[in-house]
């Protein structure tokens, strides 16, 4: 017993040396700035001079206040930020699911060249986001734009569209954009999941005449649901913290501000370290909330299947 | 252990001798300065001479056209202490936002007081310093198209009325007459600093004042601050591009210059560029004050940009004798006569070879004098973000979706939310 347990100690005793850098590293580049940010947003300091500041508890996120109501939670701007990013993430996050689903059914098929398209499939994935993003800037422009000029050829528009100029046209114009880029990555992991799934089970389904759709919705999707889980979780978290897309195509104007882009305006364009620190906070929190209830509400799932 | 001791001490005398020896043979100083039109080519010339009478070395570091990318260039280099530049171009709004990393220039501000105009120096004192001597200076002008007001048998508009009727009757006749490209007025409605410059000139000459008064009353929500920029809503679209909710400095001017728009609002260093051997538009072109409002007040807002050392430069006596020579009146009468730069001199106005070069620089003297400065002494530290909610109010009227009213009503709210988070109702303007 006793021989048993020291042990044990001693592999507890190792097991903590082995995870212990791991753990250093994590907090010296997680913890720490997180743990700054989170303090900086219960301050009023400026980078105007970093060295004073007071401690104002909550006054940044929410404060009533000569009957007027301050901070975050109620500014017009970091809302509208909230709702870009919310809309932003729910449709690009949705288009990429099917899309790259319909892709690697595509690539994964045995078509000839295959090997090939799975290369030039990944061509949007491997460009640096801010090169993509300058790219599109350059095509989507109203005067010298390559794709203005081409709907103009082919006689779908009558003049230039101002594709990322003030209007609603320009969040679609950057869900289109980061769709293109990162449908690549949803259709890799689900490529992945259907080069994993048994042969037997197809072989099956055609002997017994089952049409196509059917053995997709009733066979394929539910095997290749895990995969899918993954990459929605991935592609959501990117999603919500999305920046340089944004920030590149349409800067901080406020018909695309994410959370993220208002973040940075307050921080840097208007050296309100405080105010930007909670903002930032803010985001920390909803993107934490949103994960919670997305492994909660799939956790049932999950066991009932294991079950 | 002794040998030890001897290697440290040769150690402490390398790294105290390293700097001083470098002193000796001349300071490598670093300058940031715009590039917008021939700006970047002027500058380096001058700081290349500089270099050549004086020893030291130069390097001119490139920064962002937009002000906007510059100022947080700018900010991130400074915060962080770095001495990578040590003199730094600055806008005329910017002098109380980064007045905590700019050195005491207190020396040159007394000969600066007497030659250069005291509205300018006033600006760059904050907190009892001189962070920044006045470069040039910069008024909003009017550009017109002389042949075409001739050709149609107009005079200069003196009001805004006159300007939006020219505009359309040209724009229509030029257009009938198979210039089908052709615009009445352009100026900048791009999402920046630009617009806030031109809503305050629109504003200011319907007597609307300037958003923020310099003691700090809220004074945006007003019924003539209303109707200016809903009458520079009706513009777009009708003698004014839609794309000029897009338009900067340059895009405007590109459109002027090419020869499509009859009238511009512009900053004089467009002068320099349409008067060019190469411009299409040269020897068409003139320049008036701008238009008046109602009650026949005009206005243009005051720009400019000043010459600043970072506190945490190497050099800074070295750097600081390069914003002397370049600030001298010798440099600033050649900027002015090659690249129509107005002089922060007040005497540069009565010299021939200036008025040669720039025959409106003595006509509009007085504009240039009584410049409509922005309220960024009354905003200190939290100008930019006053000025992103002037022209964010000033967006949404151009762009037809709130009434002049409306966007006033919520730019006030959002100015006493600046106010809040700056605590103004416990400290002075210009602390």
């Amino acid at each position: 017993m006793t021989a048993r347990s020291a042990i044990d100690k001693a592999r507890a005793r190792s097991a903590w040396i082995f995870v212990a850098p791991m753990l250093i590293v994590l907090a010296l580049v997680a913890a720490w700035p997180l743990a700054r940010t989170i303090w900086f947003s219960m301050t009023n300091a400026t980078l105007v001079d970093l060295t004073t500041y007071d401690f104002i508890w909550f006054d940044n996120f929410i404060v009533h206040a000569d009957g007027r109501w301050y901070g975050i939670f109620t500014d017009p701007q970091w809302l509208r930020a909230l709702w870009n990013t919310l809309v932003f993430a729910a449709v690009s996050v949705s288009l990429e699911l099917v899309l790259g689903v319909i892709v690697a059914l595509i690539v994964n098929a045995a078509l000839p060249g295959r090997g090939l398209m799975r290369a030039a499939m990944l061509v949007p994935w491997a460009i640096p986001t801010v090169v993509s993003a300058k790219i599109w800037q350059w095509m989507l422009n109203d005067q010298f734009g390559v794709v203005n000029a081409m709907l103009e050829g082919a006689g779908f528009i009558d003049g230039p569209v101002a594709w990322l100029g003030g209007s609603s046209l320009a969040m679609v114009s950057i869900i289109m954009v980061d769709v293109w880029k990162t449908t690549p990555f949803v259709a890799l992991l689900v490529l992945a999941a259907l080069q994993t799934l048994p042969k037997e089970i197809y072989e099956a389904a055609k002997v017994d005449g089952i049409h196509p759709v059917k053995v997709f919705f009733k066979v394929t999707l539910p095997l290749i649901k895990p995969a899918l889980v993954v990459a929605v979780i991935f592609r959501l978290l990117d999603a919500m913290r999305m920046f340089d897309l944004v920030y590149v195509m349409t800067g901080s104007s406020e018909e695309t501000m994410t959370l993220s882009v208002f973040a940075r305006q307050a921080l840097v364009s208007f050296q309100d370290v405080g105010y930007g620190s909670a903002a930032s906070t803010g985001l920390f929190l909803i993107i934490a909330l949103i994960t919670v209830i997305y492994i909660m509400t799939l956790k049932p799932l999950g066991r009932e299947k294991a079950a | 252990m002794a040998r030890l001791r001897v290697l440290f001490i040769a150690m402490v005398a390398l790294f105290a001798l390293g700097p001083a020896q470098a002193q000796r043979g001349g300071a490598h100083v670093s300058i940031a300065c715009g590039a917008l039109g021939i700006e970047l080519e002027l500058c380096r010339e001058a700081a290349q001479q500089w270099a050549r009478e004086t020893g030291n070395t130069v390097e001119i570091v490139n920064t962002p056209n937009s002000s906007g990318d510059r100022f947080q260039l700018y900010v991130q280099l400074l915060s962080s202490q770095s001495s990578d530049i040590d003199v730094l171009q600055i806008d005329v709004v910017w002098a109380g936002m980064l007045q905590t990393h700019l050195a005491d220039l207190s020396e040159m501000g007394e000969i600066a007081q007497r030659t250069m105009f005291p509205a300018l120096v006033a600006n760059n004192r904050v907190g009892g310093r001189f962070v920044a001597v006045p470069w040039f200076t910069d008024a909003g002008v009017l550009y017109y198209r002389k042949d075409l007001l001739t050709k149609y048998g107009y005079a200069p508009p003196e009001t805004w009325d006159d300007l939006t009727r020219i505009a359309a009757a040209i724009q229509k006749a030029e257009r009938e007459a198979g210039n089908r490209r052709m615009w009445g007025y352009v100026f900048q409605a791009k999402a920046s600093e630009s617009l806030t410059c031109n809503a305050l000139e629109w504003v200011s000459s319907h007597g609307g004042g300037s958003f923020l008064a310099p003691d700090r009353t809220y004074t945006a929500d007003n019924p003539r601050a209303a109707a200016a920029l809903d009458r520079a809503a009706k513009w777009v679209g009708t003698i004014s591009p839609r794309g000029v909710l897009n338009y900067d400095e340059e895009t405007s001017r590109g459109v002027f210059q090419t020869g499509n728009a009859v009238f511009m609002r512009n900053w004089p260093y467009a002068w320099a560029l349409a008067q060019a051997d190469s411009s299409p538009i040269r020897g068409k072109v003139g320049v008036v004050a701008l238009p008046a409002g109602p009650g026949g007040e005009s206005a243009a807002t005051l720009g400019g940009w000043q010459l600043a050392v970072s506190r945490y430069s190497e050099h800074p006596e070295a750097a600081k004798d390069l914003v002397r020579y370049l600030t001298s009146a010798k440099e600033q009468k050649r900027r002015a006569i090659l690249g129509a730069y107005n002089p922060t001199i007040i005497s540069l106005y009565q010299d021939a070879e200036v008025l040669e070069a720039n025959p409106f620089f003595g006509t509009l003297y007085p504009a240039f004098e009584n410049a409509v400065a922005r309220p960024a002494r009354p905003a200190g530290a939290r100008y930019n973000q006053v000025s992103d909610a002037i022209w964010r109010a000033s967006y949404d009227v151009l762009q037809g979706d709130e009434t002049g009213r409306r966007a006033l009503e919520n730019l006030e709210e959002e100015i006493a939310r600046i106010a809040f988070r700056a605590r103004w109702a416990e400290k002075e303007v210009g602390e």
